[in-house]
């Protein structure tokens, strides 16, 4: 595999993050960086902390400590959407899909990012805001066609099976163009059908839109198998970080999985 | 058989877009707007003008604005009322202060200064969702009412603290006061409205519309894609008070010519716009249409049928009538929470595969 | 002391008893939303039906004269000259839970898992429905509430008191109604009768175990269904005992259904699910749209009360969204 071609420089760089509820620590002095073009992944048992990473990583959790390096700049703290503007999308563990709207519809509002006709010109319609809806239609039913959703293009995504919603709500992230693409857990709940469609889907975003990918999952067998390297967390703290093969043979890991005996 | 779409193919995105996907539908709405433009003005009397369509235009457009708020961005408002009011009392000022401003701009302006209102009364809802927004947009229909009521400029020092429309003209014809034609306060009324449908169609369907359904549909999610949710939430409490300001202002100075806050925008006429937009099917342009026809036309068939064939008394019928409209809000909300646009969707899909269902 | 400081005293008085009653019909609320979610905007509709029936029964009224006159010709309004209080109390409160009965059969039953939101609109039809049946059932005029309990101002206080202004000054002692006084002491009574059955009996732990959790309730083996018939009609009974005091204050009337109005200010101030909250509330409302008529509202034109409870709560709300009571909100994705 031509490893060293795809991966670039640091895209982002997360260092000594501490995140507390109240008195529960969510997160203890976590230090990762995620390169460009990699698959990235996070894994740790049930309450690791897996999910509130993710969510420092996106703005909506603001750690007590800690800074976040993205592109080479510091991040100041920013409110979700300011972050998703600088090209991070992502998708969550229960299907975050507006249920309400068509998957055509789900798409489009991907790229609300991107698009920029005020609203008079909304108003209007014809002209600007008609050209750019267009456009913008053509890149959406690129997705669809890459995805193969075009049968349920119109079709409001609260009817839709569980499968399809995870597929739409990958296709939504996607539709953003984003830089760094946030996964979690894109394969729970899924039989082995969907979960070998759903990996073909990253690897290709990985390989064709030369996407970074950071996903969170539990299977690790799927995990080992994608992934450039794994970071693991345990009750909030940093166990190990490496390439697939040293986190496998790597103690803490093994003992944070399988439990250790302290008896002796 | 007749009402079909097979044969009708899309070969551009455009196409697949447009407002009225379906060829018989967009004939349909043609042909509507044409007999509402030329056919119905030569027929028009004062019995129909003040008693059904007016007052259907001006509620229709309380509806819209209202829909754009709570049926497409989720916000549920209780304040409509008082941005009437707001409205109103714009539309009122206008018209002394600029004596010889054409009356549709007075409106347009009176919708301008409702939306600025309502963005500042739209504030708090980046903090309070729910319910508990609903009960504070309360606050600004009771305090907006108790301003009216209370600031002698507002209603410029009349001594019956009510304020009375002037006469204003649009060409040269009397559209306010009193000796206003039926025909021409009808037009006007209806130039308005079907505007302004189709600018709420337009919004509702591009980047602003969906940016709004995704605050309704969840609220989180839309910021993590990338939708501030201070400028989505505003732009839809601007834009919905000002329709619904203008509504206000074409119910005061068109069709009730003179008005006392209390009575003509209390909080009974919330509910009312509230319930068009239930009734109706909330996130529905044509719902807000079909909502404020119907409540409209059933209390004025009621009327005639209790009071004028039977020969009941007046408040018996209007007993009846909170009654039946408490009846019917149950009824919808219980068997179909998307109102009337919903069961016209049904009977299209219907009639799109008779006669022949399988 | 000076007579303005008095006279401040009395307002904040009369404020803490105007205040226990907005918490009784607040408490109407907290339980309804405390068992199934909904926040009923029935519940000053309840009180108005509630007092309107007992009239009714009262004074011997035919129930739907108005119609039936209008549709047989007939002049009927009374069938007798009425009958003991008691006897129309009790038979009030079971009209009550008939209406608990079939409010649940009819609507209740097909709102389970609907949007809070859609509940609480269905209310609103609620309210208008019960607004047209009490006004089709009695008639829409006003009428005058007696059920014995004692009004007018209290002559005792208003003599204890007169003599504390100093020297010199133009003072006539304090004014509060008796009715007042007895019906913060009704409240309170109720209040503590409320939490005693919720605390101590076994329908009231099944109402808390609705209220914590729908589906572990029904897996335990609770009846949804007899717990909301249950507490609808406890509800009716507080819109009932609302409906007496407000009605013998300024009789039974249209406006009596706008307390519902008055008690939402004093839920977002108290939290929606915490008795103690809305009778905190509900003096913190009483007191303050008082206190602000009394000093600012003279200034601006007075009649602050109708939108005072609502500015005040609304202000509050922007610093803590939860509620007096409530428990911070963490939001999670």
């Amino acid at each position: 595999m031509d490893q060293d071609n795809r991966i670039g420089d640091t895209l982002l760089e997360v260092k000594n993050i501490s995140l507390s509820f109240g008195g529960v620590k969510a997160l203890t002095d976590i230090s990762f960086d995620i390169k460009e073009g990699e698959i990235r992944a996070i894994i740790g048992p049930n309450g690791a902390g897996k999910s509130s990473m993710l969510n420092v990583i996106n703005g909506f959790y603001h750690p007590q400590e800690g800074e976040v390096w993205f592109r080479g700049k510091k991040r100041e703290s920013m409110k979700p959407y300011q972050v998703a503007r600088q090209g991070v999308a992502r998708t969550f563990q229960n299907i975050a899909l507006f249920k309400g709207m068509s998957t055509l519809d789900n798409l489009m509002t991907g790229c609300i990012t991107h698009m920029k006709t005020n609203i008079f010109l909304q108003a209007i319609w014809k002209g600007p805001a008609e050209r750019e809806e267009l456009e913008f239609r053509e890149r959406v039913e690129h997705i669809i066609d890459f995805l193969g959703i075009q049968a349920i293009r119109k079709t409001p995504v609260g009817r839709l099976p569980y499968g399809m919603q995870k597929r739409v709500e990958l296709g939504r992230a996607l539709a953003a163009q984003p830089k760094l693409l946030l996964l979690d857990e894109p394969m729970a709940g899924m039989n082995l059908e969907e979960k070998e469609d759903m990996s073909r889907f990253i690897l290709d975003v990985n390989d064709e839109f030369g996407t970074t990918i950071t996903l969170i999952e539990h299977d690790i067998g799927v995990v080992m198998d994608l992934s450039d390297r794994i970071v693991v967390l345990d009750y909030g703290c940093k166990l190990a970080d490496g390439t697939p093969d040293v986190v496998r043979n790597d103690q803490a890991v093994i003992d944070a999985y399988l439990g250790v005996s302290h008896d002796d | 058989m007749f009402y079909r779409e097979s044969g009708d193919f899309k070969t551009n995105y455009a196409d697949d877009q447009q407002s009225f996907p379906i060829k018989l539908d967009r004939y349909a709405v043609w042909v509507l707007l044409a007999f509402a433009f030329f056919v119905v003005p030569f027929f028009i009397n004062d019995y129909w003008e003040k008693s059904v369509l007016v007052p259907f235009l001006v509620w229709s457009m309380a509806a819209l604005g209202l829909n754009i708020l709570t049926g497409y961005c989720g916000q549920v408002s209780l304040g409509t009322g008082g941005f009437m009011a707001v409205g109103a009392y714009s539309c009122y000022k206008l018209m002394i202060a600029f004596p010889g401003l054409n009356i549709f701009f007075v409106v347009i302006l009176a919708g301008i200064i409702t939306a600025i209102v309502g963005i500042a009364f739209g504030l708090p809802s980046l903090r309070i969702k729910g319910f508990y927004l609903a009960v504070a947009t309360l606050a600004s229909q009771f305090f907006l009412i108790w301003m009216f009521n209370k600031i002698p400029w507002f209603y410029n020092y009349s001594s019956s603290g009510m304020i009375t429309a002037p006469e204003r003209t649009m060409f040269g014809i009397a559209i306010s006061g009193p000796s206003a034609p039926s025909w021409a306060t009808y037009l006007f009324c209806l130039t308005l409205v079907t505007i302004f449908a189709f600018i709420a169609r337009n919004l509702t369907r591009g980047r602003i519309g969906r940016a709004w359904k995704s605050i309704h549909d969840m609220d989180i999610a839309a910021e993590i894609i990338g939708i501030p949710p201070l400028q989505a939430k505003l732009s839809a409490f601007a834009v919905s008070s000002f329709y619904i300001g203008m509504s206000g202002a074409m119910l005061f100075g068109v069709y009730l010519g003179s008005a006392e806050p209390g009575e003509a925008f209390g909080i009974d006429k919330s509910f009312l716009v509230l319930f068009m937009v239930i009734i109706g099917g909330l996130g529905s342009i044509l719902g807000s249409f079909l909502g404020a026809a119907f409540l409209i036309l059933v209390p004025v068939l009621m009327k005639n049928i209790m009071v004028g064939a039977f020969g009941w008394p007046a408040d018996l019928a209007a007993h009846l009538e909170l009654l039946f409209i408490g009846a019917l809000i149950m009824f919808f909300l219980v068997v179909e929470p998307h109102g009337l646009a919903q069961l016209w969707r049904m009977t299209k899909e219907k009639l799109r595969l008779w006669p022949f269902p399988h | 002391m000076s007579p303005l400081f008095l006279n401040a005293l009395e307002v904040i008085l009369n404020g803490l008893m105007a205040g226990i009653m907005y918490s009784l019909v607040a408490l109407g609320f907290v339980l309804i939303f405390k068992a199934s979610g909904i926040f009923n905007y029935a519940q000053g509709v309840m009180a108005l039906f509630a007092a309107l029936t007992l009239v009714g029964f009262q004074t011997g009224q035919v129930p739907f004269a108005h119609l039936i006159n209008a549709m047989f010709g007939t002049e009927i309004h009374h069938w007798g000259s009425g009958m003991n209080t008691f006897l129309a109390i009790i038979l009030t409160m079971i009209v009550m839970i008939i209406f608990a009965w079939l409010l649940e059969k009819i609507v209740l039953k097909h709102m389970v898992n609907q949007a809070p939101i859609i509940l609480f609109m269905t209310t609103i039809g609620l309210a208008y429905f019960m607004e047209g049946f009490g006004d089709l059932m009695w008639g829409a005029d006003i009428k005058t509430m007696d059920v014995g309990l004692p009004s007018g101002g209290s002559l005792w206080l208003e003599d204890f008191t007169k003599g504390w202004a100093a020297e010199g000054t133009e003072y006539y002692g304090m004014y509060i109604d008796v009715l007042d006084v007895w019906a913060a002491g009704i409240a309170i009574l109720l209040v503590i009768a409320l939490t005693l059955f919720s605390q101590y009996t076994k329908t009231g732990r099944a109402l808390r175990a609705v209220a914590d959790d729908h589906q572990a309730a029904l897996t335990v083996g609770i009846s949804l269904r007899t717990i909301w018939i249950i507490v609808w009609s406890l509800a009716g009974f507080v819109a009932l005992v609302a409906g007496i005091m407000w009605g013998s204050k300024s009789g039974v009337q249209f406006s009596l259904s706008l307390i519902a109005l008055k008690a939402l200010p004093v839920l977002i101030l108290g939290g929606f699910t915490s008795i103690p909250g809305a009778i905190i509330g509900g003096l913190i409302i009483g007191v303050g749209e008082k206190l602000f008529e009394f000093s600012i509202g003279g200034m601006i034109g007075g009649a602050t009360e109708n939108w005072f409870a609502y500015v005040l709560a609304l202000a509050f709300l922007m610093f803590r969204p939860q509620g007096l009571f409530g428990e911070k909100i963490i939001e999670r994705v």
